[in-house]
């Protein structure tokens, strides 16, 4: 049998990514000319991806301090947060190699999943490519 | 500034905001898009339910958008050969760096991780410059 925790837990999450996706097609987001309009600062700037970007830390910075002076999430039994702390050449090369990409299409991964309801072939074109990406970076280096 | 939507950009990023905090606070999980991603692509057991219910979510959030609106806009201006390119730097860039806008950008920076900062300050502008080199350097080959 189900538990209160556990349907907690799973209703908890789907209306998190509810919430994600609403806000990523709410924002604009999900529309790469808008993410490259942004990018473009010698062109049409459009300043909103920087609206979106400290909206999102306006409610995480307070609530997440917040948070994790809890002594546990409602549903789970510890946070599960990132154990490496320092700064390394992965961290940069990966950064820079995602910059790259993004800059490219205009998509960043949660934007491209959003896109996924328009069934555009572009947008499966890319989440496939991202996926063969995530399965190159498995196989060459974990 | 003829495209800056600065009203929905602000309720976007809050929702994707309490999207990012709801994940935290209920499940303890950090909503990283990237990561999530990669583990519905490579199951861990135990970590699998929560991450596909997430990204279900996404999706359905973004499919509600369309159900309202009837229309999502989309403009992609990449051809089929960049977009590939663009989703294998993205996919492989993501895991090498530990994660992308949403992970190191809403959740990291929230969390005052060092590593986050550098991450997001780092493919924002490999981004910026490198959509200044294809677009205003070499006239738009993308």
């Amino acid at each position: 049998m189900m538990t209160l925790t556990t349907t907690g837990a799973r209703l908890s999450i789907f209306a998190a990514g509810l919430l994600f996706g609403l806000g990523l097609t709410v924002s604009g987001m999900s529309n790469p000319a808008k993410v490259i309009g942004f990018l473009d600062i010698a062109g049409a700037w459009d300043p909103t991806l920087l609206l979106v970007m400290g909206g999102g830390i306006a409610v995480t910075l307070p609530a997440f301090h917040w948070i994790l002076k809890r002594p546990q999430p409602l549903f789970a039994e510890k946070f599960y947060l990132p154990s490496v702390k320092n700064v390394d050449r992965k961290l940069l090369l990966g950064a820079v190699l995602f910059g790259l990409g993004w800059a490219i299409a205009g998509f960043c991964p949660g934007p491209a999943l959003a896109a996924l309801v328009t069934l555009n072939p572009s947008v499966l074109l890319f989440v496939a490519a991202m996926a063969g990406g995530m399965l190159l970076h498995r196989l060459l280096l974990e | 500034m003829e495209n800056f939507t600065p009203i929905t950009g602000l309720i976007g990023g809050l929702l994707i905001g309490a999207a990012a905090t709801l994940t935290l606070w209920a499940n303890g999980r950090i909503a990283g898009i990237s990561g999530i991603l990669s583990g519905v692509l490579f199951p861990t057991r135990g970590e699998t339910l929560w991450r596909v219910l997430f990204i279900g979510g996404l999706i359905a959030g973004a499919g509600l958008y369309l159900l309202v609106r009837g229309t999502l806009p989309l403009e992609i201006q990449a051809a089929p050969i960049p977009t590939v390119v663009a989703g294998l730097l993205v996919g492989f860039g993501t895991r090498l760096g530990s994660g992308c806008t949403s992970g190191h950008g809403i959740c990291g920076i929230a969390r005052l991780s060092r590593r986050s900062f550098t991450a997001t300050l780092t493919f924002i502008v490999t981004a910026v410059i490198t959509v200044f080199v294809t677009r205003h350097l070499l006239g738009g080959v993308l």
